[in-house]
Order: structure tokens, then sequence, then C-alpha cells
């Protein structure tokens, strides 16, 4: 019960956040993949910089565990270019798709309809990608600080610093 | 404060990556939403009586997959957006009926039933995808980048490339 407390209070506050920020319009989605406006790049960016701090704080503090998501190249090249081709046809992700769908965008109910039949469709998929895709390339939870053999805090450091110069050249370029 | 407009999607995003280690901290939840969408068909098909029991997708994870894991942190995190997005919306005035995503109508126009053929197709692609690649932006994005595993970052650059690339095809080059 108190985890479903905890799970609507954050959805609450991560929904308006993305409100505020307006990156759950499909003209802001769309907007970065035409490479016209950035707005959903610098917000993801901002959160995943802030979030590694402090999840690697927690870590390195023994208060939290975790490893990362398993890597298989199959899995991860086939299935994030098939959701990068949807992506850019319907202008939002499923995250964004309800909140959209909050904010007035009642024409969403069509992606989050096709989300909800392709969610039924990957059900019968499920065994043939287990079976042929994930084996391509599979590497189990391994992180980029384990890959280049160097402490978490370079790789967060790096990720910061890389971002911080891609913000000064999307605000130097008005995207 | 009209002026500090550029500056809103880095707080806002900064705010989120503290709500990510709040919630990571405190409930030990990191940030997901796709596998709701096959948890909810599932859980609409098994409500409507059709019996999909014997694919092995329901045995997968112990059953977590399916809407037998209903209700679930996930599930309250996805109802929590849109709650949140709605009271934001109506508190700045920011929400708005709106029938086609006016980008979109101005490139194909006022036609309803291409965009609902638009919709499925991507939606299924999005769907498939996110739960082949074991996240969407949200979980892979946000969560698995700030993990900085590998799986993720590949995960990432594989949906912008997919993105831009349907973009490009969709509206043509940058000028148009």
């Amino acid at each position: 019960m108190t985890t479903l407390v905890y799970g609507l209070i954050t959805g609450i506050l991560f929904g308006a956040l993305l409100q505020q920020a307006e990156v759950l319009r499909y003209e802001k989605q769309v907007g970065a993949m035409r490479l016209m406006d950035m707005t959903i790049v610098k917000f993801m960016l901002t959160t995943i910089v802030v979030g590694s701090i402090g999840i690697f704080l927690l870590k390195d503090l023994g208060l939290v565990s975790f490893d990362p998501r398993p890597l298989s190249l199959g899995l991860q090249i086939i299935g994030g270019l098939l959701f990068g081709l949807g992506w850019a046809l319907i202008g939002y992700c499923p995250g964004t798709s309800l909140g959209a769908l909050a904010e007035g965008r009642y024409h969403v109910i069509w992606p989050i309809l096709g989300m909800l039949i392709g969610g039924l469709v990957f059900a019968f998929l499920y065994p043939m990608i287990q079976e042929h895709i994930r084996p391509m390339g599979n590497y189990g939870p391994i992180s980029v600080a384990d890959m280049l053999g160097i402490n978490h805090w370079f790789v967060i450091l790096a990720l910061a610093v890389g971002a911080g110069f891609l913000f000064r050249f999307f605000e130097k370029h008005n995207l | 404060m009209k002026s500090r407009a550029w500056m809103k999607p880095y707080i806002c995003g900064g705010l989120a990556g503290l709500l990510l280690v709040a919630s990571v901290a405190i409930a030990g939840q990191f940030f997901g939403t796709s596998t709701t969408f096959p948890r909810m068909v599932t859980w609409l098909t098994d409500s409507v009586g059709i019996d999909l029991s014997h694919l092995a997708f329901f045995q997968a994870s112990g059953g977590s997959l399916t809407g037998a894991a209903f209700p679930d942190w996930q599930l309250l995190f996805v109802i929590g957006i849109a709650l949140g997005a709605f009271l934001s919306s109506i508190a700045t005035k920011t929400f708005q009926l709106e029938p086609l995503p006016p980008m979109w109508a101005k490139r194909f126009g006022n036609r309803l039933g291409l965009r609902i053929v638009h919709s499925v197709i991507g939606g299924i692609l999005v769907m498939v995808g996110a739960r082949m690649a074991g996240g969407c932006p949200s979980g892979h994005g946000v969560s698995g980048v700030s993990q900085l595993g590998v799986s993720s970052f590949l995960a990432l650059v594989m949906f912008f490339l997919g993105g831009i690339f349907m973009a490009r095809f969709l509206y043509g080059g940058r000028s148009s």
C-alpha cells in the first residue's frame, strides 16, 4: 500500500514537471527528432546528470544497490530502432502520452490505443524475441564504468561536461 | 520571469532528477512506464474473458509482465503523471483541447484517418520496440542512463536515430 502511495505521489510530481517543461507536446518531441527544438533533450539530460550524481552518492554510501539493465546488442539495437521509428510517427513516448491526454491533447488516444495493441503484439512475439534476438551480443548488466575499467565518478563527470557543452550549443543556436 | 523562460527545461529537468533520487532512496523505485502497457492490455483481455494464458509471456518473470502485477508502483506512477499534468495545466491555464497535433496537421492536413493510421502503426512499433529494448525514454533514457548502463546509452542513441530517420522521412529536411 505504501509503495502504491509513493508511486502516485512521485507520478503527480513528475507529471507536473513534464507539463511545466512543455515536454508533453507532440511539437517538442517531434521537434527534437527534426533537430529544431531540443527542449526534451535539455530536460532529459539535466534529469540524468542530477539523477546519476544522486543515485551513485546513495550507492557509495551503501544506502541503495542497483545493477544496470542487461545489455543485449540485438535487443537494444533492433528494439531501440523500432521504438524510434514509431516515436516519430506518434510524437509521444509511453510516459508522456498519458500526460498529454491530461493536458487536453485528446488526439493522443490513438497513439495510446496503438501502444496497447503493441503490448499485445509483443506478448505474442515474446518467445521468438527471447530465443532469436536476446542472444545476439548478450553481455549482461554491464555499466560504462565497468566497460572502460574506470571509476563511475569519471563517467558522471564526463557526462556532465558533455551535457554542458551540448546545452551551450543548443542555447547559442536557439534550439 | 519571461527572460528566464529558456531555463525552464533545465530547472524542471533538475527537479525531476532530484525526484528520481528521492524515489530511489525512499521507495526503492526507478522511473519507468512502458511495462504498464502490456500489463494493461493483458488485464483488459482477461477482464473481457479472452484467455491468453497459454502464451509463454504470461509465465515470464513470474507473471509480472502481465495484468496480474496490478496494482503496482508503476501503474500508480503512470496515473500520477496524468493527474500531475492535469493539475499543472489547469493551474497555469495551458490545458488545451486539441483534435490533431498542430505540427502534424500543418504537414498532413486535417486528416483524422491518416493520423489514426500513423498512430496505430507507430504505437505498435513504439511498444514492441520499448519492451524489446527493455525500456522507454523514462526507463532506459532517464533511469537506465543515470545508472550508467551500457544497454541504456545504446538504447537511447537508437531511439533518437530511429526517430530522426522517421522524422526526416515524414517531414523532409529542416527547412520545410
